[in-house]
């Protein structure tokens, strides 16, 4: 089958964007010098030792966290994306549909402005992320009716609430120092993404993406509508909560590293479909891959195009508009 | 008995759905529903599903209360094919009727070479197996329909609650699904479907069930149930049941029954060449003739 032979090709180019892009930096490293660098790593190679403590230093210490960041996050907003968008059945949803990154902001700010710590800002993200999305469900649960249609207006809800909520944080923030900081928080990017950070986050968010790409079948039943799962045997309230809070916890996960960073959740699926079709079994693989290059590859603009490096979520938007409006060509054709 | 709902209500505090509803489905029978939209037809099919808390009574599978059975072996047993939806997402018809094996896989197992078998026999035996690459999305609506009776044989489960299956169908595929039913029914299938159409009842029915503002006013053989008086209980218009032949009925409603085109061409006639009809110089002479005058 042709279509098969996509997973291969973007594992291919995942490994040569993660390359090329340990190349890139006002140092410059050349590709031999990396091959240089493993080698001698492996023990064989010939590399002076003040060269390969250095090339260790910018490879490990700095670039390549960096660019597993950039995959991770990359990752996890296409996969929840995608089971996002099967699973309220709407090509158009994207991850923060349920409030979750509106409330991961809002902690993120609050623990700017009351503890000043990096790890308050990380942990109120985490907590927030998720309390925004139990509120939504909760909200949800106050009356009966359409499941999927009083998720979504609870997570409207939920969203605006802590929008303001966040409102309230920037307004009481001493303008010199604490709202800047938000400001650029909450435009999104990966200079704060150190090897601490990432290593802090990878396993869960790794193992979030993996659980969520084994749900791929179930996926596929959710879009048929509740009924219809149900018959099939499907627990669906089970099995949706269970799929919310693995796509909330990679998705809070990402604000933790990243601030926002918008778009990718909503475009990379649409790309993916695009070239495998809706079949989640393909789709939320390729998807995985397709949004590890793509913000990989957005971050590797937003660190060098300028000699400022500008907000990775701008990059995102700026790239992800037109792009989008590309995809809408393919809307009348059922989301093929 | 296979099914029960006993004593089933359901419903809003201020709008009741299903009122009191009591039934028995026998293994093998192919029961017809039958009622104007809104009826709660469809509410019912979906309560003998067990999709639905109910505020009162409860749904019987084999003896046991649908809640306490699992989920997954209830699907083994019981298979819905929905009334046709618009689908959002466009899947290979081959892969919508692959979703009927989910009840039979554990979490990790993949579909195996059987299930695609399986799933391909039953493309095949409703004759749509040239669809099966074909996206969901960009098929006719009764073939859409084809595809979830393909999905639900697949589910291989032996009773079937099917949401008004005809509809979208064109005349010869409508055929076709009910000699479908008739000969999955000798083979013990068990079918509870709604239907819109009395005929249909009266052709493969074994009973019929009518229900109103959500609940049963008639429960019994086609032929018992299937009356003029019934009918205009159930849809306020006036139909007569002919019996063509022993055990073989055919509904005609009354007015269209009575040669429509006919009178209304002979009244332009009359008009257009300044004749005046009298009611008595018809051989059509009936009330209805005089209205169209």
């Amino acid at each position: 089958m042709k279509k098969n032979i996509w997973i291969p090709c973007l594992v291919f180019l995942l490994v040569f964007t993660i390359l090329v892009s340990l190349t890139l930096g006002k140092f410059e490293i050349s590709l031999s010098d990396i091959f240089d660098f493993l080698a001698t790593a492996a023990g064989t190679g010939t590399l002076a030792k003040e060269k390969y403590e250095l090339l260790a230093n910018i490879l490990l210490d700095i670039r390549m966290p960096r660019i597993i960041a950039a995959a991770l996050i990359g990752s996890a907003l296409s996969v929840s994306g995608a089971a996002f968008q099967s699973m309220f059945i709407n090509p158009l949803v994207s991850p923060g549909l349920l409030g979750v990154l509106a409330g991961a902001s809002f902690g993120a700010a609050l623990g700017m402005i009351a503890f000043d710590s990096w790890f308050a800002v990380q942990s109120g993200a985490f907590i927030c992320g998720f309390a925004a999305v139990l509120v939504a469900i909760g909200i949800a649960r106050l009356y009966r009716g359409d499941r999927l249609l009083m998720l979504i207006l609870g997570g409207i809800i939920s969203g605006a609430l802590f929008t303001s909520l966040l409102s309230i944080v920037k307004y009481v923030a001493d303008p010199y120092d604490q709202l800047p900081a938000i400001v650029y928080w909450l435009m999104g990017g990966l200079s704060l993404a150190d090897g601490k950070t990432v290593g802090l986050v990878a396993l869960p968010i790794g193992a979030g993406i993996i659980c969520l790409l084994f749900f791929s079948r179930h996926l596929n039943i959710l879009s048929m509508g509740d009924d219809e799962a149900k018959s099939l045997g499907i627990n669906v309230s089970r099995l949706r909560m269970l799929l919310i809070f693995l796509a909330t916890l990679i998705s809070t996960l990402t604000v933790v590293v990243g601030g926002l960073i918008g778009w990718v959740g909503l475009i990379i699926p649409h790309v993916a479909r695009m070239l495998v079709g809706p079949d989640n079994r393909r789709l939320m693989p390729v998807a995985a891959l397709i949004g590890a290059i793509y913000l990989i590859a957005v971050d590797d603009v937003a660190r060098l195009i300028f000699t400022v490096e500008i907000p990775l979520g701008i990059v995102t938007s700026l790239m992800g508009i037109p792009f989008f409006i590309l995809v809408l060509k393919n809307a009348r054709k059922g989301w093929a | 008995m296979l099914l029960v709902a006993d004593n089933v209500s359901f419903g809003f505090p201020d709008k009741p759905v299903l009122r009191d509803i009591s039934l028995a489905v026998q293994k093998g029978e192919i029961i017809s529903l039958l009622g104007p939209n809104g009826s709660g037809k469809t509410t019912l099919l979906k309560t003998l599903l067990g999709l639905y808390q109910l505020d009162k009574g409860q749904i019987l599978f084999e003896g046991r209360s649908i809640t306490s059975l699992r989920k997954k072996s209830l699907a083994r047993n019981i298979a819905y094919v929905p009334q046709v939806h618009r689908a959002s997402f466009a899947y290979r018809v081959i892969d919508v009727v692959l979703m009927g094996r989910i009840p039979h896989k554990t979490f990790f197992s993949r579909f195996s070479p059987a299930d695609q078998e399986i799933a391909l026999d039953a493309l095949d035996k409703l004759s749509i197996l040239h669809l099966q690459n074909k996206p969901y999305t960009q098929i006719s609506g009764g073939e859409r329909q084809l595809t979830l009776i393909a999905r639900a044989m697949t589910q291989e489960a032996h009773t079937f609650i099917m949401d008004e299956p005809a509809n979208g169908l064109d005349y010869g595929n409508q055929i076709k699904l009910l000699e479908g039913l008739m000969d999955l029914g000798g083979e013990g299938y068990t079918f509870v479907k709604s239907t819109h159409f009395p005929d249909h009842a009266l052709w493969i029915a074994d009973r019929v069930i009518m229900l109103k503002e959500g609940s049963i006013i008639a429960d019994g053989a086609p032929d018992d149930v299937i009356t003029s008086d019934n009918l205009f209980a159930l849809y306020g218009r006036e139909v007569n049941v002919h019996s063509l032949r022993e055990n073989f009925k055919v509904c005609i409603p009354k007015k269209l029954g009575n040669g429509k085109r006919s009178t209304v061409g002979r009244s332009f006639n009359s008009i257009s060449n300044g004749y005046p009809l009298t009611l008595d110089s018809s051989p059509y002479t009936s009330q209805r003739r005089g209205e169209i005058l």
